[in-house]
């Protein structure tokens, strides 16, 4: 218990100490056979915990001890406090991290300024008639902007990206003492968790979405906006092959395979993104972490307008509109990719390593108890 | 605003297990019911709001409940812990009926799930409800709204105007302003009186007020202490209550569950005195810990102090607020004010008087003393190995098993032993015809819910007669 640690830390680590005693939570998710595992909680456990935690309130709607009871016990808000800031101690460079103090703010404001310079890129490198006018046929969308400019601004932000993340993998598995053990087990189990968002299932029935009913609207919408999310990254991969292999140049027929993969994709994300919103909209507001509704928000509503965008490219791209909106759109996916380490994209990457953790854990070590 | 002036077929009291049980069955056959709870809608539910699972006989193994638990199975168990001070009939038509209690919950909403760890070894007798007794008190509710039952929170039911036996309406503070609800039948469903310290003080003295009260505080017996008054027929003694070892520091009023100490067949238990007072390895700890609080009750200023080891520390479940932590045994008195020669001259004692053999933490292993009085018979090691371990005890409440009489239809039984025309009664308030004295592990809950189904049924049957 240092002195450095947030008060979210040590209140968490209040409610566990009553949690670890009770243990009624043990079928709702893997938060709780982990905690098992333990009779102390070092700053990393209390990390890895607050990861693993996918927020589906179960066990506050469950509480015995939940507000107004003295305890006053909130797993699911002090969670996502802690969720926040672990993304910010483990951010790299170091100095972003304080980008998840004001998310929203940063988030939306990185979607204004990737729009904005698409725009004014744009308009510096081409002739406003070339901007304005209606193209059709392969390398359509090249003539607006260049092929050069897109491939550049993509691939750099998409590169660093990976890159800022992955160090970021290495300083949360380094700073949470994760220990060694098996690897191909869990890692193929985390990635079922992951695929099917297992945790999400409440043991079955679903989770408390709302409030103390049950349901799977979360699951649902979360996984048709991952799902969506990566038709989508293929639609591009798939469209990169047969740009740089196939020579075949955008844009392509409605019926091709990136056409398909992307339209569907972005159908996909849509709905999630209208769920999930719908979900944190109408939620019961005690177990959530009110301060960082914002930043979720404003990357819900970014991954909204790159779908909602790159569909409305495909019904108008032979118009007049299409240069304009093209430039929007590739400065919103700009924008998604720029803040890809620095905004809630990143519990993805968290997340799985705590899932990845707790399959190992299970693994390597045995629960504490009197039976 | 509700309409409170309209007359109800059914009035429900109290908002736990049993109370919903008996408005959900009673809806389902078309009555017109309204559930008075004294608790805000935070924290209503009674002390089922803290329970975790309900012992169902069955024959075969179900999804939730390994092997079989027949009748004369349950039937012993039950005579084993009320050492006979049961109503055999109403215990066998209870038992028969648990086989169909955890379906019924099922219907309502109710999500089971296979025993985990922390759970005393219960997976064949009892069925756990998954997120525990709150989770099941928030699937009754909304299945009782659901179906049309009018739910009354902050709603206090002060009196039942009884006249010979018929009920005509009851006062209550809704909200905390005074009306009168007025119903064909009521059931009472309205707990103990655990949570009345003042009545507690009547047989207790002093001693109620070192008594923890696990559960709710809004069991004030309130209206078991107005039907007995009106002419009701009593069933158990005053006395008598359910407890368990509790942490000291726990709070006073519905610390729960998690405020239980497991550490007793682990560990040697004195009371302030430094004065070993019971086996504490008498038998498998489910099977002994409900007798440990009544024990501490007894003892003077109702504390006692578990003194073990670092080697036990695994061996029971972890305690909310940590143990005491100390280098020595004397420094361990220390820290709880106890006498250090005695407590260094007991646990000396003890470990003198340790048996060589082989521990077994998971069941009756044979490691016990030879020479001491009171003996400890299984998991005796000796307590040699610092840091070494103390959790300061209290008893903790779960329950009183004064009540009042019912037939087995939880029809009311009055004073003059005719049976009431209207009034029935399930859970805890009438617990005490079947559990004399004593406590099988998730019985209360199995009570509630057989006698809150025939509450709500013969209710429902009386109105249209």
């Amino acid at each position: 218990m240092s002195a450095t640690e947030s008060e979210a830390t040590q209140e968490a680590r209040r409610y566990l100490e009553v949690c670890n005693a009770c243990r009624y939570c043990e079928g709702y998710c893997a938060v709780f056979p982990a905690m098992t595992l333990r009779r102390e909680f070092s700053t990393g456990d209390m990390q890895h915990l607050a990861n693993l935690c996918h927020g589906c309130k179960g066990c506050y709607h469950s509480c015995q001890y939940a507000p107004p009871h003295a305890f006053g016990i909130n797993l699911p808000s002090s969670f996502a406090t802690i969720r926040n800031e672990s993304y910010e101690q483990y951010a790299w460079p170091p100095a972003f991290g304080a980008v998840f103090q004001r998310n929203g703010t940063v988030v939306s404001l990185v979607a204004a300024l990737g729009i904005a310079l698409a725009l004014i890129l744009t308009a510096i490198i081409q002739d406003p008639g070339v901007l304005y006018g209606a193209h059709t046929g392969p390398g359509a969308f090249y003539k607006v902007i260049p092929w050069w400019l897109m491939t550049a601004l993509a691939g750099g932000s998409l590169g660093f990206a990976v890159l800022a993340m992955t160090i970021g993998a290495v300083r949360y598995w380094r700073g949470t003492g994760s220990k060694p053990g098996p690897v191909l087990a869990p890692a193929a189990e985390a990635t079922v968790d992951i695929l099917t968002l297992r945790n999400l299932g409440g043991g079955g029935h679903g989770c408390n979405d709302t409030d103390e009913g049950f349901s799977t609207h979360r699951r649902w919408s979360h996984q048709a906006l991952m799902y969506g999310f990566l038709l989508c990254f293929a639609s591009t991969s798939v469209a990169t092959i047969y740009d740089h292999f196939l020579h075949l140049e955008a844009p392509y027929a409605f019926l091709s395979i990136p056409v398909q993969l992307g339209t569907w994709g972005g159908a996909l994300m849509l709905l999630g993104v209208i769920g999930l919103t719908w979900v944190k909209i109408v939620t019961d507001p005690v177990p959530v972490a009110k301060h960082l509704a914002g930043g979720e928000f404003a990357l819900l509503a970014l991954l909204f307008l790159v779908a909602a965008t790159g569909l409305l490219l495909l019904a108008i791209r032979h118009t007049g509109a299409m240069g304009v909106l093209l430039a929007i759109h590739l400065g919103l996916v700009l924008a998604l990719f720029i803040t890809l380490p620095y905004s809630k994209m990143v519990h993805g990457l968290y997340r799985g390593l705590a899932l990845y953790r707790s399959a190992r854990e299970k693994r390597t070590m045995k629960a504490s108890s009197a039976d | 605003m509700p309409d409170l002036s309209q007359v109800f077929d059914v009035l429900v009291v109290g908002g736990g297990n049993a109370a919903l049980c008996a408005a959900i069955t009673a809806r389902k056959l078309g009555a017109n019911v309204v559930v008075a709870e004294h608790a805000p809608k935070s924290l209503r539910g009674g002390n089922s709001r803290h329970t975790r699972n309900l012992r169902a006989l069955h024959p075969g193994p179900t999804d939730v409940l390994t092997d079989s638990y027949l009748e004369e199975e349950y039937w012993d168990d039950l005579l084993r812990v009320t050492k006979g001070k049961t109503d055999e009939h109403l215990a066998r038509t209870c038992i028969r009926a648990s086989q169909h209690a955890p379906g019924f919950l099922r219907e309502c909403g109710v999500v089971f799930q296979p025993s985990l760890s922390g759970t005393l070894s219960l997976s064949r007798t009892n069925a756990f409800f998954l997120g525990g007794g709150k989770a099941l008190v928030n699937a009754l509710y909304r299945t009782a709204e659901r179906l049309g039952v009018l739910i009354l929170y902050d709603t206090e039911v002060q009196h039942l105007e009884v006249e010979d036996g018929f009920f005509k309406e009851a006062i209550v503070s809704y909200r905390g302003f005074p009306h009168r609800i007025r119903a064909k039948s009521v059931v009472a469903s309205a707990g103990g009186f655990q949570a009345n310290r003042a009545w507690m003080r009547e047989y207790w003295g002093d001693a109620a007020d070192n008594f923890q009260i696990r559960g709710t505080p809004y069991a004030q017996g309130t209206v078991l202490k107005d039907m007995l008054a009106g002419g009701v027929q009593q069933v158990g003694d005053p006395t008598q209550f359910h407890a368990v070892c509790n942490d000291a520091r726990s709070p006073m009023e519905d610390g729960g569950l998690a405020m239980r100490l497991d550490c007793t067949p682990f560990s040697i238990v004195v009371n302030k005195n430094v004065e070993r007072f019971y086996d504490e390895g008498e038998d498998t700890w489910p099977k002994r810990y409900a007798i440990w609080g009544r024990l501490i009750a007894q003892q003077p200023d109702q504390r006692a102090f578990a003194i073990t080891d670092s080697k036990a520390v695994m061996n029971y479940l972890p305690s909310v607020f940590p143990p005491m932590r100390a280098n020595s045994i004397r420094e361990l008195a220390g820290m709880f004010g106890l006498d250090a020669d005695k407590l260094e001259k007991v646990v000396a004692d003890y470990n003198a008087a340790v048996q060589p053999g082989t521990f077994n933490g998971q069941e009756l292993d044979g490691c016990r003393t030879q020479g001491l009085e009171p003996p400890k018979s299984n998991w005796a090691r000796k307590i040699d190995t610092p840091p070494f371990i103390g959790h300061p005890m209290m008893p903790g409440i779960t329950f009183t098993f004064l009540g009042v009489k019912v037939s087995d239809k939880a029809r009311v039984m009055m004073a003059d032993g005719k049976p009431a025309a209207n009034i029935f009664a399930s859970g805890e308030i009438m617990a005490g015809n079947i559990l004399g004295q004593g406590y099988l592990a998730g019985f209360g809950m199995t009570i509630g819910t057989v006698f809150g189904r025939l509450a709500g049924e013969e209710a429902a049957k009386n109105v249209r007669n």
